[in-house]
C-alpha cells in the first residue's frame, strides 16, 4: 500500500472571519468564524486549534489564556488572552488589539480522509 | 405597548460619521426611539486622562444633528450614552451644549433635555477604602490601593440602565449620558416601557454597534431592533446588508471575552440558550435570552493616570547587517540616554516595525525580520523638555551606533525627519475595578434642562 501524505488547508481558506479585538482594557479576544457548520465541525475535530496549540503559537504561558470557547451557535472558535500591559499604555503598538490574529491564518488544518 | 422599535445609526458615535442613506431609511420606518452609544475604552487612556475627545467636534455634531432633527420630527426620544468617547463630565456638558446650539440653530420647539454625570471623585473612593471597603480589580488588575488611586487623574463609573430610566420617567425627550454600558442605552427605553429585562438587554447587546451585527461587513449603517415580550428581531436597513443568523449570533462574541454572558450594572445577560431564526431576508429573530440580577449592585470604574509628557521619533534601517543587530543599535542609544539621565525617571520605548512591531513577544516570526525596518521611538518624562531630550538622544544616537563589522560607516540609520515630534502625554489605565453601591443612582446624578425655542 502506498502511503499518502495527508493534505492540509490553511485556516485562512476555511474560515469566513479571523479577527482580534480588545475585550476591555486588559484582554484581547480572538474570533475564528466559519460560514458552514460542517467546516466548523471539521476544524474542531482536527484538534489543531486548542488551548495548547494557541499557547504554543503565541508562545504564551497557559495562565495568559483567559478563555477558550467553542461557540456552536456562531460556528466559531473564540479565545481570549491577557495583555502584557493595559491597552494604550506607552509602548503598546496595537491600542485596539486589532492586528494580533495574523499568525492564525497559516494554521494548517488536515483534510479528512 | 405590544412592541418597541429602536434604530441605532452608529456604534461609537463621533469616531466616524454615520452613513446618511441608511439612517434616512431607518427614520422613514418610524421607530419609537433613536439611540446610540458614543464611547469606548478602546481609544486608550489618553482621552480620559487629558479630558478630551478623540472624535472630532465636526463628526460628533454631524451625528447629533442628524439624530436630533429626526427625533424631534418623529416626536420620539433620542438617547446617547458615553458622551464624547469617555463619558467624562466635560464631555456630557459638551454634548448638552451641542444639542442646545443645534436646537436654536434649527429653531426647534422647546423640548426636555435630560443628562447625567458619571465621574467619581477620587476622595470618595479613598474614604470608602479607609473605612475598610475593598475595591476589587477586574481581569488581572490587583485590588485597588491608595498608591494606584493617587496615580489616577480621572475616574468614570459605568452606568447601567438606571439613570436613563430615571430621565425617561421624567419625560426627557433627549438624553445625554455619561459613561454607560453600551447595551443599556437601548435596554433602558425597553425596560421603561415594561418589556422583560432579558429581551431588553439582548436588544441592547445586538444594537450597540449598529451594522456590525449585519453582513456583508460595513460599519456605521443604521439597524433596527424590535422588542416584544418574548423575542427581539433585528433588521439591517442598508439595502445591501442583511441581519442573518450567522451575523447576529456572531455579533454576540464581538469585543467580549465570553460569547454567552454580558455583565452590566445590576446583573448578567445570559445568551447561552439563545435561539436564532431567519424571519425574512434582512431580519433575524432571537429568543431565549435570560437575565440574572446580581445579589450585590456593583459598578465598574475606569481610571486613567498620567505617566508623563511624550515625544516620538522615527528611524529606518536598510543594511542587512544592521538589521540583524538592531537590538545592539537600540542598546547603544539607550546607553547614551542613561549617560545623560541615569537609569530611572523616564521611559524609552522602541517599536521595531518589520520585525515584531505590532505583536511584540507574541510574534512567531520575530526571528525573521524584513529587508527594511522602521523603528518608532517614544520618550516619556515628567517634563516636556526632558521628554524631548530623552527621545532625541534615543533617536539620534541610533545613527552613531558602533557595530564591529558594519560596512556603512557614515550612519547606521535613515531619517525621514531629523526631528522628534510632540505626541499626546502618556497615560495608563490605572483603574479597571468595581465598586459596590447601595443605590443604583448614587454615582450618576441626573439633571433636566430644556432646549429649543
Amino acid at each position: 500500500m502506498t502511503k499518502t501524505r495527508t493534505r492540509t488547508r490553511k485556516l485562512s481558506d476555511l474560515a469566513k472571519t479571523v479577527r482580534s479585538k480588545n475585550a476591555g482594557v486588559d484582554l484581547i479576544t480572538f474570533d475564528i468564524i466559519f460560514r458552514e457548520r460542517s467546516t466548523y465541525e471539521h476544524v474542531k475535530r482536527a484538534r489543531v486549534i486548542t488551548r495548547e496549540s494557541i499557547c504554543a503559537l503565541y508562545r504564551l504561558p497557559p495562565e495568559r489564556l483567559a478563555d477558550f470557547v467553542e461557540f456552536d451557535p456562531g460556528n466559531a472558535i473564540k479565545f481570549t488572552i491577557y495583555r502584557r500591559r493595559p491597552s494604550g499604555s506607552p509602548g503598546d503598538p496595537d491600542i485596539f488589539g486589532a492586528q494580533q490574529y495574523a499568525p492564525l491564518l497559516d494554521i494548517e488544518v488536515p483534510d479528512e480522509q | 405597548m405590544r412592541s418597541l422599535r429602536i434604530i441605532c445609526p452608529n456604534g461609537h458615535l463621533g469616531f466616524a460619521p454615520l452613513r446618511v442613506e441608511s439612517f434616512r431609511l431607518g427614520v422613514a420606518a418610524h421607530p419609537d426611539c433613536i439611540a446610540a452609544d458614543s464611547g469606548s475604552d478602546d481609544v486608550g487612556p489618553v482621552p480620559l486622562g487629558t479630558d478630551t475627545s478623540t472624535s472630532p467636534l465636526a463628526w460628533q455634531t454631524h451625528d447629533l444633528q442628524a439624530m436630533l432633527l429626526a427625533s424631534r420630527e418623529l416626536g420620539v426620544p433620542m438617547i446617547i450614552g458615553s458622551a464624547g468617547d469617555t463619558g467624562a463630565n466635560s464631555r456630557v456638558d459638551l454634548y448638552v451644549r451641542i444639542i442646545k446650539e443645534l436646537a436654536e440653530k434649527h429653531r426647534l420647539s422647546r423640548f426636555r433635555l435630560g443628562y447625567f454625570y458619571s465621574e467619581v471623585d477620587r476622595e470618595q473612593i479613598r474614604r470608602r477604602m479607609r473605612r475598610g471597603e475593598t475595591v476589587p480589580g477586574l481581569e488581572g488588575h490587583a485590588t485597588l490601593d491608595e498608591a494606584e488611586l493617587d496615580a489616577t487623574e480621572r475616574i468614570v463609573a459605568m452606568a447601567g440602565v438606571h439613570p436613563f430610566i430615571d430621565l425617561l420617567a421624567r419625560s426627557a425627550d433627549v438624553i445625554i449620558g455619561g459613561r454607560s454600558s453600551d447595551s443599556c442605552v437601548f435596554a433602558a427605553p425597553a425596560i421603561h416601557h415594561g418589556f422583560p429585562e432579558a429581551q431588553a438587554y439582548y436588544l441592547g447587546k445586538v444594537l450597540e454597534c449598529a451594522s456590525f451585527c449585519a453582513e456583508p461587513y460595513g460599519g456605521k449603517e443604521t439597524v433596527l431592533g424590535e422588542i416584544t415580550n418574548d423575542a427581539v428581531e433585528v433588521t439591517a436597513i442598508h439595502p445591501a446588508q442583511r441581519c442573518t443568523v450567522a451575523s447576529v449570533s456572531g455579533h454576540a462574541m464581538y469585543e467580549r471575552s465570553n460569547p454567552y454572558f454580558e455583565h452590566v450594572a445590576g446583573g448578567t445577560l445570559d445568551m447561552s440558550e439563545c435561539r436564532y431564526e431567519q424571519r425574512s431576508e434582512r431580519t433575524t429573530r432571537v429568543t431565549g435570552a435570560r437575565f440574572r440580577r446580581s445579589s450585590e449592585f456593583r459598578v465598574k470604574l475606569e481610571g486613567s493616570g498620567r505617566i508623563g509628557e511624550r515625544y516620538v521619533g522615527l528611524v529606518g534601517i536598510r543594511d542587512p547587517y544592521t538589521i540583524a543587530h538592531v537590538d545592539e543599535v537600540i542598546g547603544w542609544a539607550r546607553d547614551k540616554v542613561r549617560e545623560r539621565f541615569g537609569d530611572t525617571g523616564y521611559d524609552l520605548y522602541y517599536t521595531v516595525y518589520g520585525r515584531d512591531g505590532i505583536m511584540g513577544e507574541l510574534e512567531p516570526m520575530r526571528d525573521r525580520p524584513a529587508h527594511e525596518l522602521c523603528i518608532l521611538v517614544q520618550g516619556v518624562a515628567p517634563t516636556s523638555e526632558m521628554a524631548e531630550e530623552v527621545c532625541m538622544i534615543g533617536t539620534r544616537q541610533m545613527f552613531y551606533a558602533r557595530l564591529p563589522d558594519v560596512k556603512g560607516s557614515a550612519g547606521s540609520v535613515a531619517f525621514a525627519l531629523d526631528e522628534v515630534l510632540r505626541a499626546s502625554p502618556a497615560y495608563r489605565w490605572t483603574i479597571n475595578h468595581t465598586l459596590r453601591c447601595d443605590d443604583p443612582l448614587e454615582l450618576f446624578p441626573t439633571h433636566m434642562t430644556s432646549a429649543g425655542i
